[in-house]
This record gives structure tokens, sequence and C-alpha cells, in this order.
């Protein structure tokens, strides 16, 4: 499964995109799986994870084919 | 309402003005975001601002969406410049017309401040010693 990267977590992890084990079957796997690979992660004041361009639930399952995306603290204005 | 919501290299403020003159409308609020030279007592050289584009746009338009929920705005301008922005740049314009200013003052208010917590754009910031910071 690919993973989209921005901002300070595509610097973490030193690519726009990763792959993931598709054993991270929901966001809150997902989540555990990123903080085991890529433990500065730890240290951002939060952590979203987007499905499909909409931000997701810990709970929201994840399918092949879905979109998905890391989102750290957001920075805009 | 009509929306102007865009994402691009360079913003105007010309621009949002151009799209929210309405008869109707006589109270017009824009806010303007631009680019300081100092964060935290620290010189920035630039701010480097990059998005996850569609997903950025569809939070802008549900920004959008909760504004004409709540207030009756004639126009609603949101625009967002990316890429490499230096101090005086204007890196957000936001631009609201209603009949009176009031709430064209508070939609815009609003509208500014959850764009900074739910739209997925981030800025890198390039001081002027030479570090780069996010």
């Amino acid at each position: 499964m690919g993973l989209l990267l921005f901002g300070v977590a595509k610097d973490i992890a030193g690519a726009a995109m990763i792959s993931f084990p598709a054993t991270a079957t929901d966001v809150a796997a997902l989540k555990e799986w990123l903080y085991e690979n890529y433990p500065p992660l730890r240290q951002l004041s939060s952590l979203m994870i987007a499905v499909n361009r909409e931000y997701a639930a810990d709970s929201q399952l994840i399918h092949a084919g879905d979109e998905v995306a890391v989102i750290p603290p957001v920075s805009g204005g | 309402m009509d929306t102007l919501i865009a994402i691009k290299d360079t913003v105007t403020v010309q621009e949002a003005l151009d799209f929210i003159q309405a008869p109707e409308c006589g109270g017009e609020v824009i806010f303007t975001g631009t680019v300081r030279n100092h964060t935290k007592g620290r010189g920035v050289a630039k701010l480097f601002y990059e998005c996850y584009e569609a997903m950025a746009l569809s939070e802008m338009h549900k920004i959008a969406a909760r504004v004409q929920e709540q207030w009756d705005i004639h126009k609603l301008v949101i625009l967002h410049a990316i890429g490499d922005k230096y101090p005086g740049d204007i890196a957000v314009v936001i631009a609201v017309a209603s009949a009176h200013r009031g709430i064209a003052f508070d939609a815009c208010e609003f509208t500014i401040d959850t764009l900074k917590e739910t739209v997925p754009i981030w800025k890198k910031e390039f001081f002027t010693d030479g570090e780069i910071g996010n």
C-alpha cells in the first residue's frame, strides 16, 4: 500500500511516498507502524491520517486502493 | 453564496476584490496574511509552502460550506499561495462580502482561523542564520 507524506513527515521518512504493510488494516495500526518505523514522528504535536482526502479516525478501516496520507500539524496562512 | 477558492503560485488582493464586488453588498472585509521577516526573535529569509492540493481544496470548500450555514454572506474568496515566499509576499487572502459589515468580519475571522486548523498546507521556515525549521 502506498502512503503519501507531507511537510515534516516527508522529511522524517525521507520520501514523499512510502509503502506500508497490508497488515495495517486500520488507521490505528498504520499509526503504530509509522511510530515504530519512524520514531521521530512521535515528537510531533499531532499526527493525522487522511483516507481518500478526509481526516480519518483511528478506527477507520483502510482498503486496497484507498488514497492514504500522513498529515503532520498544518501551518498554512 | 459565490465562492472563489484557489491554491496557486501567486495570489493577489486585486483578484479577490474584483470577485467580491456586488451591488447588494456594502460590507467587504479582506484579510491578507503576509510573510513576516521574523519568528520568535529569529530572522526569516523565506518560507516554503507546500500542500496536499486535492485535500486542501476539499477542506477549503468545507469551510465555505460552514460559512454559508452560519452567515448571510454573498461572496467568499479563499486564496492560498504555495512555493517560495519572501518577507512581504502575500501567502493567503480571505475576502468576504455581505450586505453589512458585522457578519463579514465574523466570517472572515472564522475562515482564516479554520484554515489554519484544518487545511493541509505546510510551511518550512528558512532562517537568516541558515537553519531550516518546520
